[in-house]
């Protein structure tokens, strides 16, 4: 699962498209003018430069496939006491050019070879870095049993919510499953509380047999309340890798 | 390259001079680890020093505290841009715990092993004079969990990836090998001012 140690040069890369996600999140498909291939669950960085030099640099995890690595999705949450994340919110238009440099990361990575089943837990905008193993898995290995619990505040907050609910109906071995944390569950094999150790129990029962992997991104807290549980059902904690932000 | 209509919050300029380049100051402490947060009972922490594969000396928790304890308070700088001021800090220098097994150092480099199988390099010359420590109290508070606790390296002029979480052991090596994230596209050395982030930075 290690990286080829590549240098990662800073290079620009034009904004093809903006698309809003949910109300704090947009989605920025960003074109490199030096394409990279990169693994489902890296991360670029951005970075942004003001008219008397000061620079601001961010961690972005790509949302999009490995497949094509000519434009690449960064769904980025506004975050209002930020200084980047309002910045692309409020400023940036199609066809600016941003600074990125990537890819960047090497653990929290999955490719086809690593195998399954796999249990991916995100709470919120780290959704992200799944969708990208989620959206790999789909397009070069349907045979790998993939269940995603996501947890978000309400219907309207969960990010690629119809993408992912178009997944689920197809049967295909990806299993979603999601938990509001501030309205009522709406499909029957939904949650309507915040992830918790009984949760994880059974979310674990539901996988035709034990993960191979686990990967959790979110809060903090979040991620320590799935791995805790996770932990608690008996899931080895050397299979388990997390990504985490916020304190 | 200049970016389009971005013009950046202006850093409080009595302490601009204090962040490396690339960072910003956070207020918070964020938590960032690879994997599940180990829970480890203090009747069951050890912490062994080691030179190769062999065992030098080896402190439970209550001889470890029984060790000179030192306060530092410095800035930290983590590869993800945050910055943090005047963290407070207190534990055993790795001067004192050399002192006490009675050795100088016998290579020039550590690899720093974890609960949870964390490790990461630092060279000696970085551990000693009094630059770093096993941490044990934040803030004047015993370590959490999710920061490191019970004890942490503590080496406040690398990268904080160099400051490794719930600390087991350190080992002299003889030759400076990667640990964790070194081997996974992270800087040998990771010195903020020099913005040695990456490996081929």
């Amino acid at each position: 699962m290690i990286e080829a140690l590549l240098v990662v040069r800073w290079q620009a890369a034009v904004v093809k498209d903006i698309i809003a996600r949910t109300a704090r999140i947009k989605s920025f498909v960003l074109a490199p003018s030096r394409p990279f291939k990169f693994l489902a669950g890296q991360h670029v960085n951005v970075r942004l430069t003001a008219p008397d030099g000061y620079r601001a640099m961010r961690s972005y995890s790509i949302a999009s496939s490995p497949e094509n690595p000519c434009q690449i999705e960064l769904a980025i949450e506004h975050l209002g006491n930020g200084e980047v994340s309002p910045f692309f919110h409020e400023v940036v238009k199609v066809g600016d050019e941003i600074e990125l440099q990537g890819p960047l990361g090497g653990h929290f990575l999955w490719s086809k070879i690593d195998g399954g089943p796999l249990l991916l837990v995100g709470g919120g905008s780290g959704l992200v870095p799944l969708m990208a193993i989620i959206r790999h898995r789909e397009a070069v290995a349907r045979d790998v049993p993939i269940m995603l619990l996501l947890s978000a505040r309400n219907w309207d907050d969960v990010l690629y919510r119809d993408e992912l609910l178009a997944l689920d109906e197809r049967r295909n071995g990806f299993t979603l499953v999601l938990t509001l944390t501030r309205e009522p569950p709406r499909r029957d094999a939904d949650y309507g509380r915040r992830v918790d150790t009984l949760m994880m129990a059974e979310i674990l029962r539901r996988l035709p047999s034990s993960p191979r992997h686990v990967f959790a991104c979110g809060t903090n807290p979040f991620v320590n309340a799935a791995v805790d549980g996770a932990i608690a059902a008996g899931t080895p904690a050397s299979i388990i890798r997390t990504e985490r932000y916020g304190t | 390259m200049v970016t389009r209509g971005f013009t950046g919050r202006q850093q409080p300029a009595d302490v601009g001079h204090r962040l490396p380049p690339g960072q910003h100051i956070v207020n918070d402490f964020p938590v960032l680890s690879a994997g599940p947060t180990p829970r480890i009972a203090l009747d069951q922490w050890r912490f062994t020093l080691k030179v190769g594969p062999q065992p030098l000396m080896s402190w439970n928790w209550t001889e470890f505290n029984a060790l000179p304890q030192t306060k530092i308070t410095r800035d930290i700088h983590c590869v993800t841009t945050w910055s943090k001021l005047d963290t407070s800090w207190e534990g055993v220098l790795i001067d004192d715990i050399l002192a006490e097994a009675g050795i100088e150092p016998p290579t020039a480099f550590v690899l720093a092993h974890s609960y949870g199988g964390y490790s990461t390099n630092v060279p000696v010359a970085d551990l000693t004079g009094g630059l770093a420590m096993v941490a044990v109290r934040y803030e004047g508070r015993p370590l959490e969990p999710d920061h490191g606790g019970p004890a942490r390296l503590l080496v406040p002029h690398l990268y904080f990836w160099k400051s490794a979480k719930w600390l087991n052991a350190l080992q002299f090596i003889n030759r400076d090998e990667p640990g964790f994230w070194e081997l996974r596209g992270y800087h040998i050395y990771g010195d903020p001012w020099r913005e040695q982030r990456y490996t081929d930075d």
